[in-house]
């Protein structure tokens, strides 16, 4: 597989639990550089927790989380900031501050990290405005903004200082048809363009899989199928094809355990 | 532009903490500034020095030309001891002047009156106030009155 | 019997990881160093939000508390005919008690429901985790600015406060009551002492912005960032920093003032 010569991101035997509950159990995914990597699973199975690991947010219990051949776990509070400042990040919620309009909000990661002159740092913001198609917006605030533009602001900021991986945490979530168009259309884009490496945590399957290189498929904390779309449209597992096909009934079960339902319903209380 | 009125008013809000703490300094704490430098400081003995406090005026005639620094014991008279500041301004007071402790009305304050004596040397810093007068006791006055009335 | 002992040994857990965390906060803020030219717009920002739009509170209510300590005064002063001490009683208490202890609890209120309120709800739409993955510190970019503000402000809310206050006084008592203006000021400026009352009173400002603004900045951080952890943290930090400025106020008191 020559996708995988150049691989940005490698995650070995990867243990995290919160609390009592295990959520990872022996991860492992490996990231080619600048292809769309969808990591994909039912809700529940920490598809976000794992970007937070990626960035350093999270520490896990055990294993390795290599970008670029580093560790993210062992660093140093102040190498993992300089790490960060070549992630972008896509938050579910676009995060956008607030209190700021958009161009500052695009223009924030540029004051922070660099020292460019003003002109300078206006022109890489209408860039990146031009690039997601809201140039226009620029003055506006992000209570003005609707959740599709929102999204499309943070995902200019995130590609502000033109990082090397972009993460996009479920991007297409709560979108109208329209918007998640545009954002399924943008993300590819960007891509090649920009030649990043994407990361894509989704369960929105029809999306993902037309703008996916490489999907994993994750679910009860460990990888159970990947490969090129293609490929996973053949696999024969009960559980991918429920995931894949969309059927409410399975390997997954339908019902959160329980008891014996009729046992219970004669108990009483 | 929002930024500039921010900006003016927490410039006007720090101006006006600041106000607040001299208007608080020098209007509410009676605080001077060249008070203690310019003065020089005398003792005095009294009997009895009833409710006087630290930092009671020094008057002279009524006017203030000092503060009462601290009240001790002289613990080989059996006395008390006041130790005052008084203004370095106040030079006229000729070293046989006497003290004596007043009664700002009937339950004022107490503070300390200076009586100028004839002397032609002046007090200076260390001295001493020999003559002194103690304060009026209110409950000694009245059991003397009783006293008196019984005896008639 | 044991169930109990098991949920009182959690609860106790909770509380002390709780105090835990927010000794991190606070060493992170103290030891955050600020870079003081990126720094300084954000600080100028917060001075604004806590102290300036706290102002308008803390004038009215410092000139309605001043006027009641006036009027109340002379009623109790008078029947002793010691009326002229009113004075001296309004800026003493507003200097020692009242001004730093009312400026903080309208300050908590005002204020540290908002800092909670505003980082709380950073938090629910992940602009703290957006900052961390952008690079920046939160704890420099938004935990540091609104300490630090908040511990500015206070003292100087605290000062506007009891000036308002004895200005309150002495309308109530001299313009209105009739107290000869003379006395009302003399005896106010000998009984106060600027070192041994005005400081410690700022002492104690102080020491109350510190806990108020912890306590508002840490519940904010520390939430569960939902709508009803939100609230529950709101309220939590009016009612503990309020609870925490009367047990210090007692206490700074009792260290200050006690041996007189």
């Amino acid at each position: 597989m020559d996708m995988f010569d150049d691989i940005i991101i490698n995650i070995r035997k990867l243990n995290f639990s919160r609390g009592d509950r295990a959520i990872f159990r022996g991860l492992d995914i490996r990231i080619p550089r600048g292809k769309v990597t969808a990591i994909m699973g039912p809700s529940g199975t920490g598809k976000t927790t794992l970007l937070k690991l990626i960035g350093g947010q999270l520490l896990p219990d055990s294993g390795r989380i290599e970008l670029d051949g580093a560790n993210i776990p062992t660093l140093s509070r102040r190498d993992l900031f300089e790490v960060r400042a070549r992630l972008g990040m896509l938050f579910q919620s676009g995060a956008l501050f607030t209190d700021m309009s958009v161009f500052e909000n695009v223009a924030f990661p540029l004051r922070v990290h660099t020292d460019l002159p003003e002109d300078m740092i206006r022109d890489i913001v209408l860039m990146k405005l031009q690039a997601v198609g809201l140039r226009g917006a620029r003055e506006l605030m992000p209570s003005e903004l609707s959740g599709g533009m929102a999204r499309r602001v943070a995902l200019a900021r995130a590609i502000a200082l033109d990082p090397h991986l972009v993460m996009y945490d479920e991007p297409f979530t709560g979108q109208d048809p329209i918007a998640m168009g545009v954002l399924v259309n943008l993300i590819r884009r960007l891509n090649q363009a920009l030649g990043h490496t994407s990361i894509i945590v989704s369960h929105d399957i029809k999306e993902t899989l037309g703008i996916a290189d490489y999907v994993y498929l994750v679910s009860d904390g460990s990888v159970i199928a990947h490969g090129t779309p293609k490929e996973l449209a053949q696999v024969e597992s009960e559980q991918v094809r429920q995931f894949m096909q969309g059927l409410p009934d399975g390997p997954v079960p339908f019902h959160y355990p329980a008891g014996e339902y009729r046992a219970e319903l004669m108990k009483g209380v | 532009m929002r930024t500039r009125v921010m900006e003016i008013s927490v410039g006007a809000f720090m101006l006006a903490g600041i106000l607040a703490l001299i208007l608080l300094a020098l209007n509410v704490s009676g605080l001077t500034v060249s008070d203690s430098s310019g003065s020089y400081r005398v003792t005095a003995r009294f009997e009895n020095i009833g409710g006087l406090a630290p930092r009671a005026k020094v008057t002279l005639s009524g006017v203030q030309i000092g503060q009462v620094r601290s009240i001790g014991i002289d613990e080989r008279m059996l006395m008390a001891v006041v130790e005052m500041d008084i203004n370095g301004s106040a030079d006229y007071l000729s070293s046989d002047s006497s003290a004596q402790i007043l009664t700002a009305g009937l339950l004022g304050e107490q503070y300390i009156g200076i009586i100028p004596g004839a002397d032609d040397e002046m007090l200076k810093d260390g001295d001493a106030i020999e003559n002194t007068q103690s304060a009026l006791v209110l409950e000694n006055l009245v059991s003397k009155f009783l006293f008196n009335k019984v005896t008639e | 019997m044991l169930d109990q002992i098991q949920a009182l040994g959690r609860y106790g857990l909770t509380r002390l990881g709780a105090v835990g965390r927010s000794g991190m906060l606070l060493a992170h803020v103290l030891v955050a160093r600020p870079q003081p030219l990126k720094m300084f717009p954000l600080l100028l920002k917060q001075i604004y939000f806590v102290g300036v739009l706290s102002l308008v509170i803390i004038l009215v209510s410092g000139m309605f508390i001043g006027m009641v300590l006036g009027l109340q005064g002379y009623t109790i002063l008078v029947d002793y005919g010691s009326e002229q001490a009113v004075g001296q009683m309004v800026a003493l208490s507003l200097v020692r008690e009242l001004a730093p202890v009312v400026a903080a609890l309208l300050f908590a209120g005002r204020a540290g429901s908002a800092l909670t309120a505003e980082i709380g709800l950073m938090k629910a739409t992940e602009q703290l985790s957006s900052l961390e993955m952008i690079g920046v510190d939160p704890y420099r970019q938004i935990i540091a600015p609104r300490f630090w503000a908040g511990f500015i402000c206070m003292p100087i809310l605290s000062a506007i406060f009891a000036i308002v206050g004895v200005w309150g006084g002495a309308l109530v008592s001299v313009d209105w009551l009739g107290i000869y203006e003379g006395s009302f000021w003399a005896n106010m400026q000998h009984s106060v002492d600027f070192y041994e009352d005005i400081l410690n009173g700022l002492i104690k400002a102080v020491a109350f912005g510190f806990v108020v603004t912890w306590i508002a900045v840490f519940q904010g951080y520390d939430c569960v960032p939902t709508s009803e952890g939100i609230s529950q943290a709101t309220t939590r930090t009016v009612v503990y920093a309020s609870l925490w400025v009367l047990g210090l106020d007692f206490i700074l008191t009792a260290l200050m003032f006690g041996d007189l």
